[in-house]
């Protein structure tokens, strides 16, 4: 059930009648998922997915800042 | 473009368990949230890895394992109700209720079909309109927005033979709860990832207030898990509560918006019996009126909800974080993830197979 990877946006298929839908990979599955909660997301981002939604947009600023971040309090060990 | 990858590097893990070593003065014990985080850090060893003295309890957010087991009860006898088709996530299958499970049901000639989504079965229920389509929608606020698109477009397009057997549950109540149980020892939560992803850090700010403990949003890469730790360890040592976001790539503090709508729509909150923790207040959804046509519980008049019985199953304790995996008594013996006796053991997130899995 619980999707930890982060799967990324290959295509979108765009319903006139439905909200957005996008063929996202994970590794080596792709699946349909629905973008009704990340209507903003496009091709190439990275999203995580639970049950056919996606529920959040990865923001690869924030995943640079992340990594800083710990990479300096670790530094501090030394 | 950063990815998982990089939050798996040896190197900086290593690093931050020095860090760690470095920083702590005295036991602490945390405890993580998340069936997904327990996996991970068992898998990496992370727990082997920290200082004596500092503990990790495994929390009860594994969804399939306090999925209350009257709620499996349900979902079995709906599936063998003939021109009736019981879909569920395919890790619910192996779970026993009180005395069976859905594979068993299947095995008697329920349809029963494991799904990735409630949406699919939507769409079972579009194709097969002579037949009852019942969805099982459990798991937590993670999932619970999947449910209420669903049910909300088959009320758009007014699709009459499909149904929810509701027994989602929410996690911010049941950390409430544990800290509230006079057994309960944490010193601080590693929060759940994804569920905050989905509710925001907001709803943790009034538990870390009002019991006065960190609680850090963390994510599921070992980096992400020693990072948590690492913050969760130095508000202890430093005497301070609050949350923080350690997962500002996925966790907005505002959350997501469009699902928090939807479930608010489509979901009123419950008080709910979780399975192996008793009752939890506001720890369940049913749905809002306007939805009470697509209730399972109540268009197939299911009958009054009956207590789960007890057994050499010690799962309760396991979620609580009161034992490990590995001390009880039929550990590894009469439960193994072949012949499980509670959920914990079954379920790909539950603590007690990840023990077998990596430690047995």
């Amino acid at each position: 059930m619980c999707l930890a990877v982060p799967g990324q946006i290959q295509s979108l298929l765009e319903s006139k009648d439905a909200p957005t839908t996008a063929r996202v990979v994970f590794g080596g599955m792709t699946t349909d998922v629905s973008l009704a909660f990340t209507p903003e997301a496009t091709v190439g981002d990275y999203v995580i997915v639970h049950a056919g939604c996606a529920i959040a947009l990865l923001d690869e600023v924030e995943a640079l800042e992340t990594l800083e971040a710990f990479r300096a309090l670790s530094k501090g060990a030394t | 473009m950063t990815t998982p990858r990089d939050f798996r590097q040896p190197a900086l893990a290593l690093n931050l368990t020095e860090a760690i070593a470095q920083r702590v003065t005295r036991p602490w014990t945390l405890m993580e949230v998340c069936g997904g985080q327990t996996h991970s850090i068992l898998r990496y060893g992370l727990d082997r890895l920290l200082p004596e003295g500092v503990e990790l309890l495994h929390g009860p957010g594994c969804p399939v394992c306090v999925t209350p087991s009257e709620g499996i009860d349900r979902a079995i006898a709906l599936a063998l109700q003939p021109q009736t088709i019981m879909t569920s996530f395919g890790d619910m299958l192996r779970v026993r209720g009180s005395s069976t499970d859905l594979l068993s049901a299947r095995a008697e000639g329920g349809d029963v079909r494991a799904l990735l989504s409630p949406l699919e079965a939507l769409r079972i229920a579009a194709e097969n309109p002579k037949k009852e389509v019942v969805f099982f929608a459990v798991g937590f606020e993670t999932t619970a927005p999947s449910t209420a698109m669903a049910v909300a477009e088959a009320k758009r397009l007014k699709i009459e033979n499909f149904s929810l057997l509701v027994r989602h549950v929410r996690v911010a109540p049941a950390m409430e709860a544990l800290l509230l149980d006079p057994l309960s020892r944490m010193d601080g939560f590693l929060a759940a990832g994804h569920v905050a992803t989905v509710m925001g850090t907001l709803e943790l700010n009034d538990i870390a207030h009002r019991h006065q403990i960190p609680i850090i949003v963390t994510g599921f890469e070992p980096i992400d898990l020693l990072g948590g730790i690492h913050q969760c360890l130095s508000y202890l040592e430093e005497g301070r509560s609050g949350v923080v976001n350690a997962y500002r790539r996925a966790v907005k503090e505002e959350g997501n918006i469009p699902a928090q709508t939807l479930i608010k729509e489509v979901f009123d909150v419950i008080d709910l019996a979780w399975r192996g923790l008793g009752l939890i207040p506001n720890g369940g959804y049913c749905l809002s009126p306007a939805f009470r046509d697509y209730d399972a519980d109540v268009r197939f008049s299911l009958g009054p909800q009956q207590a789960d019985l007890h057994s050499a199953c010690r799962s309760g304790d396991v979620l609580r974080g009161i034992i490990k995996p590995d001390l009880c008594p039929a550990f590894g013996t009469s439960c193994t993830p072949e012949h499980p006796l509670g959920a914990t053991m079954v379920s790909g997130e539950g603590a007690c197979a990840a023990y077998f899995h990596y430690r047995g």
